[in-house]
């Protein structure tokens, strides 16, 4: 399988390719357009800030390029909120791929939300394999409400949009790479798919 | 719901770690990996590995380090030891940690926190307090290993990193390390309600009923030990096991 990791220099790509590595698969890491095109599937990891992650996507004319894919792709944290319309962190305009907003966490719990939570609701083969409740890691201090396209939930302490699908988009605000046998087992539906 | 995190810590020098640690089923226990896979295995919710090297030779080795890390470990974790400048995270980051922390360097240059929180994200950011108690002075902030009284009162310190960007604050009483009589209950939960991020609280854990006191009483967010875990006074199931009868969600 020829997988592709977007490389724009806002994202964990090493975790990533770690990861698919104790899978077994080899990754290309590209911020290629031609080779971002070829791939079967894309994984899109991020962190950092909405903004500045926006401009190396612009940068690179990735921001053209994203939306127009068909292959499966899979959005991870900051790289799931950049799919998104607009984010509330910096006032952001971002690849307007799924029309979903992103916003700041207002509670009184501690932000970012960090460490090992619960998934709900799950409804799609990406969660195969998995049950209800299990752990996964996050650390974010922006999220996505539930939607129609929401198709896993966490609460904090509200529930919000663990993960999304958008025809070929998928995407999660969690840490797969990060999350241990459940994190392992998401990859490798998605790798699946 | 959100889980409080229980963290080992290994202590690095060279490459290696340090405090004698003692495991029956792990070939090597000097090498972090082999000794980080089996904490991830038993169910340690994140790792923090601390570079105790002071030459550049061993600053080298410990980059490498941490990618064979995240290389091997399928959980999150935090390095620190030494880091000065955007230039030592960048490293650091790029080879797989997930965050690193920082102490006497944001002590010297406050900004540093600022701008690393700029570049990364206060996701990534942990600023490590080394606080201790005086009758005279209440508690205050330490640095160079403890060796040094600065001029800040703990809570102030906390809230002005936070404020700079801190995600993250890992709070060490010196009065307690080492003690294994408890968390200093007080500080921890001063400095948990005070601040908006989450608190990890570090030393003095000796028993499991220190830490539910560190959770339900001290309002941690993450608990911290080194010796108890290596030393297999405390394993880490047990541990769990006990705190969730307790009534502290943790991850099991």
């Amino acid at each position: 399988m020829n997988l592709v990791i977007v490389d724009y220099k806002a994202g964990n790509v090493q975790s990533v390719q770690f990861a698919l590595e104790r899978l077994g698969v080899q990754a290309t890491l590209s911020a290629d357009a031609e080779t971002i095109k070829a791939a079967d599937k894309v994984i899109f990891p991020g962190v950092g800030q909405a903004a500045s992650a926006m401009a190396q996507l612009k940068a690179r004319n990735l921001d053209k390029l994203l939306p127009t894919l068909e292959q499966p792709f899979f959005g991870v944290c900051l790289g799931m909120q950049l799919l998104c319309q607009h984010s509330e962190e910096g006032d952001t305009d971002l690849l307007n791929i799924i029309p979903l907003p992103v916003k700041h966490f207002e509670t009184d719990l501690k932000v970012p939300h960090m460490g090992w939570n619960q998934l709900e609701q799950l409804t799609s083969p990406l969660f195969e394999g998995l049950e209800e409740q299990d752990y996964v890691y996050y650390v974010h201090s922006y999220y996505v409400p539930v939607s129609e396209y929401t198709i896993a939930q966490t609460s904090y302490p509200a529930p919000f949009s663990a993960a999304l699908q958008y025809k070929n988009f998928y995407a999660a605000q969690f840490h797969p790479e990060k999350s241990g046998p459940a994190g392992s087992q998401i990859l490798k539906n998605f790798l699946a798919l | 719901m959100l889980t409080k995190r229980i963290i080992p810590c290994l202590d690095i020098k060279d490459g290696r770690t340090v405090k004698g640690v003692q495991f029956e089923n792990i070939r090597d226990a000097g090498d972090p990996v082999e000794l980080a896979k089996w904490y991830a295995e038993q169910g340690a919710d994140e790792l923090v590995f601390l570079d105790i090297t002071a030459t550049n030779e061993g600053r080298k080795t410990f980059a490498q380090l941490v990618r064979d890390i995240a290389r091997h470990i399928d959980i999150p974790f935090t390095v620190g030891g030494g880091i000065s400048s955007v230039a030592d995270v960048e490293v650091l980051l790029q080879n797989g940690a997930d965050k690193v922390s920082v102490n006497s360097s944001a002590i010297k240059n406050p900004q540093l926190v600022e701008e690393l929180a700029t570049h990364f994200g206060s996701q990534c950011v942990t600023v490590a307090i080394d606080t201790k108690y005086k009758e005279e002075t209440g508690w205050k902030v330490y640095t160079r290993a403890g060796t040094i009284e600065t001029e800040h009162q703990t809570v102030d310190w906390a809230k002005q990193v936070v404020e700079l960007g801190a995600g993250e604050l890992l709070l060490t009483s010196m009065n307690n390390d080492g003690t294994k009589a408890g968390f200093a209950l007080d500080i921890t939960s001063e400095v948990a309600q005070a601040v908006s991020v989450p608190v990890i609280a570090s030393g003095g854990a000796g028993s499991m009923e220190h830490f539910a006191d560190a959770f339900l009483k001290a309002h941690a967010d993450a608990a911290l030990a080194a010796s108890l875990f290596h030393f297999r006074e405390l394993a880490i199931p047990d541990l769990k096991n006990y705190l969730k009868a307790q009534g502290v969600a943790v991850r099991i």
